[in-house]
């Protein structure tokens, strides 16, 4: 199709500018030709090149977005307005988002004099990117086309996906799946299990993210821009090198979020991309291990090695997003510190490690919440950190009889004067999928009018919730 | 809301597809019911009515009660068999036609024998019991291949036919023709609407009302909106126990009784 001039009139809507002229599509700014239709937000129309007669292959990601969009909802993807027929009218209106492409800030920022981000910056951009990602992935989709052009910047900082034309829908039947054992995507931010045909697989886009770290980190592409299909393949087996050999002052929490991203083998990734915003959220409880620590790659050893295991591998069948993000949660527990028993904290103990024990990829999130007035600036013994620190310190000793294992734990003290709401906006910020809290053993009567930190947090909280309860004899239930 | 995939002159927006309801009146009362919650104006039945089950005519006479208003019906080979009981008993279903045939009356005979092996469903659908292919031959769409033989054997009586809708094989799917022309087998989610746009060619496979054969113990059907062109499939609980209990008060094989408890 070739390009409309402004003014031009399409099933209702009026042409405004080509915001976009790419291989496959055009994009234009539109309005209703009827103002009594407007949707209260600005809109863009997409129009593939390709009609349905043009032949059927290149229309199918038109198709692909054309079932997905819809579907989504949420802050973190264009919303949906309108469709033209397929075979007649092919174009498909959604929500202009204003912003900056991630690619766009690449380029603005790799021509500036300070070209290298500072580490906080890369940090808040992809754990809003990862937190976008895994929105998407919540709702079973699987975007796998992620890179700098379909991320966009929102100015308050939070991140929307474009283009969903490749992206696969566990529910839908998947158009693109005939192209197996042919790669669909963008070369560059491809993972290796894409590059083998398959698809579905969340964590290819926890890769595709840790590609767009590693380039904002260090300027580099970690695999280059292959262009041939043996190119491509290196990924199977080979490890990039690590980004403080571009860039010695990256710190190495960050290179070890980086490289776990980068993993060739699907497993060793994130399982989810809230734990890798977590991660991103919380530098100083990164776990660093050999991969943030190293300053050259594996050796030739090594990657014969993977090499030779990567030319036999057989990839798993990964499961559903839904079930890949039930096993693999943030469990959060809410510890107290005062006015609580042993055997309160026994049980919830018990409680964590049972839930841990079923969600082989699960994290652990320890927090509690102590009251704002509790440390004070100008008394040095109770100053804000010296408390936090006796905090952290109580809620490791809880911790430390868990079976903890593969499992990542992180201590978090929050400052409130209201428990319950803290813990709440704590489970939606990190998008927790798993709350354990102890179930209040005192003023049960009063249990039914006034609203317990448990209760409360039973009702809002955004996942499920397990309310612990102490083993206590029936009768003495009833004495209090 | 998505312009102009309206599916071409089908008359209904929602239709209920029932297969392999095999004289299972509980089952059969469960899902229409529960079709009409989802707002379904018209059914479909893709054949095998009878047979394996205790009430055979309870449930024609639902059946037929429905056709009267407008519904649609094709024969399986479930019903062929009750109409010609075959002399010597091999299978259980030969076991199932002999007890089926002397408790059907006239009407109910009569009913069966007019049935049509398949049948079309506004411009672009055709209803069949088993394949579109030698529909007479009762061929188990048990993959792609066989999936395939049917929609061309569609396409050769029509090429307009976009949607072939099947039973027989007593588990849900859907096939889809692919841009190579290759058709592809989906799991559907059950209560997951399916977007099964009419500028491809689709072939759904809508599962057993009355004898669920893949482990779960809940019937089978599926709903086509040709408006929307979506296609959702459904699983419904239903007293499968007292159908159980019913085939074992007639004195059908137990087998059948335990088959509607184990959903095997």
């Amino acid at each position: 199709m070739k390009l409309l001039e402004p003014g031009a009139e399409v099933d209702g809507f009026i042409i405004e500018e080509c915001i976009h002229a790419g291989g496959m599509a055009h994009v234009y700014r539109v309005g209703y030709a009827s103002s009594a239709r407007d949707p209260g937000f600005a809109m863009a129309m997409k129009i593939p090149r390709m009609t349905a007669g043009d032949g059927a292959e290149n229309i199918v990601s038109f198709e692909v977005e054309l079932t997905i969009l819809p579907t989504l909802s949420g802050l973190h993807a264009p919303r949906f307005v309108a469709a033209g027929d397929l075979l007649r009218l092919p174009y498909l209106v959604m929500e202009y988002v204003p912003g900056q492409t991630l690619q766009q800030w690449l380029d603005s920022h790799q021509r500036s004099a300070d070209a290298q981000q500072d580490s906080a910056t890369i940090a808040r951009i992809g754990s809003a990117l990862a937190i976008a990602v895994h929105s998407i992935h919540q709702q079973n989709v699987c975007h796998l086309d992620l890179k700098p052009a379909n991320v966009l910047l929102r100015p308050d900082g939070s991140v929307v996906l474009l283009d969903f034309g490749l992206s696969c829908h566990a529910h839908y039947p998947d158009l693109l799946a005939e192209e197996l054992r042919k790669a669909v995507g963008s070369p560059t931010w491809m993972a290796p299990e894409q590059v083998v045909g398959v698809r579905g697989d969340l964590r290819s886009d926890i890769f595709a993210i840790g590609v767009m770290l590693y380039e904002m980190a260090t300027g580099e592409l970690p695999f280059g821009s292959p262009t041939t299909d043996g190119g491509l393949r290196q990924r199977l087996w080979m490890t990039p090198a690590p980004p403080r050999q571009h860039r010695p002052d990256l710190p190495a929490w960050l290179q070890e979020i980086i490289l776990r991203c980068l993993e060739p083998e699907a497993a060793q990734r994130y399982p989810s991309a809230a734990q890798l915003a977590f991660d991103l959220a919380n530098p100083d409880q990164v776990r660093v291990t050999e991969r943030g620590q190293r300053s050259k790659g594996p050796g030739l050893r090594v990657h014969l090695k993977r090499w030779f295991k990567a030319a036999g591998m057989h990839y798993q069948p990964s499961p559903l997003p839904l079930t890949q993000l039930e096993e693999a949660p943030i469990v959060m527990v809410a510890v107290p510190h005062e006015d609580v028993s042993d055997a309160t904290l026994y049980s919830l103990r018990e409680a964590v490690a049972r839930s841990l024990g079923i969600r082989p990829g699960a994290r652990l999130a320890c927090v509690t919440v102590i009251s704002p007035g509790a440390s004070s600036s100008s008394d040095s013994e109770r100053s804000e950190t010296a408390l936090h620190r006796l905090h952290r310190a109580r809620l490791k000793q809880w911790a430390q009889p868990l079976p903890l294992g593969q499992h990542s734990v992180s201590y978090h003290v929050l400052e409130a004067g209201d428990v319950g709401l803290a813990l709440i906006r704590y489970a939606e910020g990190n998008r927790v999928g798993l709350i354990i809290v102890g179930a209040a053993t005192h003023g049960l009567q009063l249990q039914r009018f006034i609203d317990t930190v448990p209760i409360r947090v039973a009702r809002d909280a955004p996942c499920t919730v397990i309310l612990v309860k102490q083993q206590l004899p029936f009768e003495q239930l009833h004495n209090h | 809301m998505i312009a102009g995939l309206l599916s071409d002159a089908s008359l209904f927006m929602k239709i209920a597809l029932l297969s392999d309801i095999h004289a299972n009146l509980p089952a059969l009362k469960a899902c229409l019911a529960h079709a009409r919650g989802q707002g379904v104006e018209q059914f479909a039945f893709l054949g095998d009515l009878v047979g394996y089950g205790a009430e055979p005519g309870a449930v024609l006479d639902q059946v037929m009660a429905l056709v009267q208003a407008g519904a649609y019906c094709v024969q399986g080979n479930h019903d062929a068999a009750a109409l010609q009981v075959p002399a010597q008993v091999n299978t259980l279903g030969d076991q199932s036609a002999q007890w089926t045939a002397p408790r059907l009356n006239q009407e109910q005979r009569q009913f069966l024998s007019q049935l049509p092996l398949t049948q079309r469903l506004g411009g672009d659908a055709l209803l069949v019991h088993a394949s579109a292919d030698g529909p007479e031959r009762w061929h188990y769409i048990a993959d792609s291949n066989a999936a395939e033989r049917s929609m061309s054997a569609a396409t050769q009586i029509d090429p307009a036919i976009r949607y072939v809708f099947s039973g027989h094989v007593h588990e849900q799917a859907l096939y889809f023709l692919t841009p190579t022309a290759k058709l592809m087998r989906f799991n559907p989610q059950p209560g997951v609407p399916v977007p099964v746009p009419p500028h491809r060619q689709w072939l759904a496979i809508v599962g057993s009302c009355g004898q669920p054969r893949d482990g779960s113990v809940r019937a089978m059907y599926a709903v086509f909106d040709s408006q929307a062109a979506t296609i959702c499939f459904h699983r419904v609980a239903y007293d499968h126990l007292s159908a159980a209990a019913a085939v074992r008060a007639v004195g059908l094989p137990e087998f059948f009784a335990e088959r509607l408890e184990r959903g095997r």
